[in-house]
């Protein structure tokens, strides 16, 4: 066990270097000066001290491995260099604005699977209803998306009904429209892959043993089926964490939500490569963290995982 | 149950796929010959007519310039179906050249190209093509192209298990038995088998790109007002949400349907493709 996991750790450390690499050697790739690039492109119109500055900074002017051992090193120690609209350290930025878009992720995660495991459970009792239900899902999780859905919520609970507020104040009711407009189509997309494995498993041996043994239907559903149906749910969580933080990117610009997203939006905006660059290594890190993790809480909760080595 | 005994392909085709395959029609009317269903002009500006809510003549109701919003949402098929199929083939072209190259190259470089894709999963989403804008700056064609980017790890590793699982297929094996070429075998056998459920990708594709390309132009990085492409349209109407919510409603719910109606339909090819 001891063994797998370190596997993944060593997994994961190598993920990380090659999408730094990959994203050193892409953002080599670009025509022109790297220095305008990391100023804001060519039409940005950067003093020429501005441009030494970045030289300096950056190493421009050393051949590309040590730019690139350079890179490597700082990375290391979790310097991300320092992005030049907000003149700032990108280190400092992201770690003023990741608590607030990893509290929205981790809630809207949590209802999303609250709700997806409720559907998958109660849509395979079988019955016309539960059956529609069940195959509305994916088109909702498919086609839904985030923009609209937070439209709407916006339109029918702040300005129809005037129950929560248009703009995510800083208080819990601020935070129940973004959550459930990042929640409800990712529980769309993992209530429609629990629900097959949910119908997988009441066709299973074990399902037909523990009725054997005189169970009741509540007890096979929740203690044996379930836990077998949140399997890909729980493989499925390190991209759902980042297809929320890429959510949060919409959501948070459409519901003024200070955050990792916005950020990175303003980024993109104004060109500041340092800045979104950094945003997405520190996303790609949590991809990787959350990845591993899962893989661990997969092999708790599927017994044949553990055995299997 | 004797009495159940359905025909063969009677039940293919249920109401929701019926009113997918309505959508898709009308999104390609649209698309092809827009002055069918809107003889208007999108761009028509009408002052004194600005900011209408939906009434008679104005089934949409109109913008801040007195634009009719119908007949804008109308004229943005085309731009948008564009914009999702080029993304598609962008995506789909560049997995499967990956996703053909892991799974029938050999060993190293089925190893390297997974391990790129492990990487790029890394990415998530919108970031990856984030990314590509911040470097080659926003507008219709980078956005598209983003979007093709973003959408190409999904596609090829898809593609890569498909083609893998077609290549030890027993026909492939009785080829070799056979005797027949690699390239026989390759262009005969294996591409044809391979390839097919790609289509399936494709019809799955198309409404997911629609759906990215326009998230892009909403936040202000693809199409811009005053195109009439629906993602465009949303940017053009976020500001005006409170007060004229048709503005956002009906072009949303066009990428909504036009999405939910490509995703049916690819579920349903899948379906006969498995049988």
């Amino acid at each position: 066990m001891l063994v797998k996991a370190a596997w993944g750790v060593a997994g994961g450390v190598f993920v990380l270097w090659a999408a730094a690499t990959l994203t050193f050697f892409g953002l080599r790739l670009i025509p022109g000066d790297p220095a305008q690039a990391v100023l804001g492109g060519p039409g940005s119109q950067a003093s020429a001290e501005a441009l030494a500055a970045v030289r300096a900074e950056y190493g421009l002017d050393q051949p590309v491995w040590v730019q690139y051992l350079r890179y490597l090193g700082r990375l290391g120690t979790g310097d991300l260099g320092s992005s030049y609209s907000l003149r700032q350290p990108v280190a400092e930025i992201i770690g003023a604005q990741i608590g607030g878009t990893l509290l929205l992720a981790a809630l809207s995660l949590a209802v999303a699977w609250v709700i997806a495991l409720g559907l998958a459970v109660w849509s395979t009792r079988g019955g016309r209803v539960a059956a529609a239900v069940g195959s509305a899902l994916e088109i909702v999780a498919a086609a839904v998306p985030h923009f609209w859905l937070a439209m709407v919520l916006v339109l029918v609970f702040s300005t129809t009904l005037r129950w929560l507020p248009a703009v995510s104040t800083p208080g819990p009711a601020g935070l129940v429209l973004p959550v459930l407009t990042l929640a409800l189509p990712l529980a769309g997309f993992l209530g429609q892959v629990m629900r097959e494995s949910v119908l997988d498993a009441l066709e299973a041996p074990f399902v037909l043993s523990a009725r054997a043994r005189g169970e009741s239907e509540g007890g096979v559903r929740w203690r044996h089926v379930l836990r077998h149906g949140a399997l890909p749910g729980i493989a499925l969580s390190g991209w759902a964490f980042g297809w929320l933080i890429s959510g949060a990117v919409v959501v948070e610009t459409i519901f003024a939500r200070p955050g990792l997203g916005r950020t990175l939006l303003n980024a993109v905006q104004l060109r500041d490569v340092p800045l979104v660059v950094g945003v997405v290594l520190v996303v790609a890190l949590g991809y990787v963290v959350v990845t591993v993790l899962t893989d661990a809480v997969s092999r708790i909760a599927d017994p044949r995982l553990r055995s299997a080595s | 149950m004797l009495t159940r005994a359905p025909r063969r392909g009677a039940r293919l085709l249920g109401p929701v796929q019926w009113v997918a395959l309505a959508v898709v029609v009308l999104l390609l009317v649209a698309a092809l010959a827009p002055s069918v269903l809107a003889p208007g002009d999108p761009f028509a500006i009408a002052p004194a007519e600005a900011f209408l809510s939906p009434r008679w003549g104005h089934p949409f109701g109109t913008d801040e310039s007195g634009r009719d919003i119908y007949t804008r949402v109308v004229h943005g098929a085309a731009p948008s179906l564009v914009i999702g199929v080029a993304a598609t083939a962008i995506g789909i072209g560049l997995a499967l050249v990956l996703g053909l190259a892991a799974a029938l190259l050999g060993r190293v470089v089925d190893f390297a190209v997974s391990r790129l894709l492990e990487v790029l999963f890394a990415f998530p989403g919108l970031l990856l093509a984030l990314l590509v804008i911040t470097v080659y700056g926003p507008g219709v064609v980078t956005s598209t192209i983003a979007v093709g980017l973003a959408t190409a790890p999904g596609y090829a590793r898809i593609i890569r298990a498909q083609a893998r699982s077609v290549a030890g297929a027993p026909y492939v094996e009785a080829a070799v038995v056979l005797g027949r070429s690699r390239a026989r075998i390759l262009g005969r056998h294996i591409l044809p088998n391979a390839v097919v459920p790609v289509f399936v990708l494709v019809t799955l594709g198309v409404g997911q790109a629609i759906v990215w390309a326009a998230a892009l132009s909403y936040l202000g990085l693809g199409a811009e007002p005053p195109a009439a492409e629906w993602g465009a349209m949303l940017f053009a109407g976020k500001n005006y949400l409170a007060t004229a919510w048709w503005m956002t409603f009906f072009p949303g719910l066009a990428i909504v349907l036009s999405a939910a109606a490509t995703t049916v339909l690819g579920r349903l090819l899948q379906r006969r493709e498995v049988r």
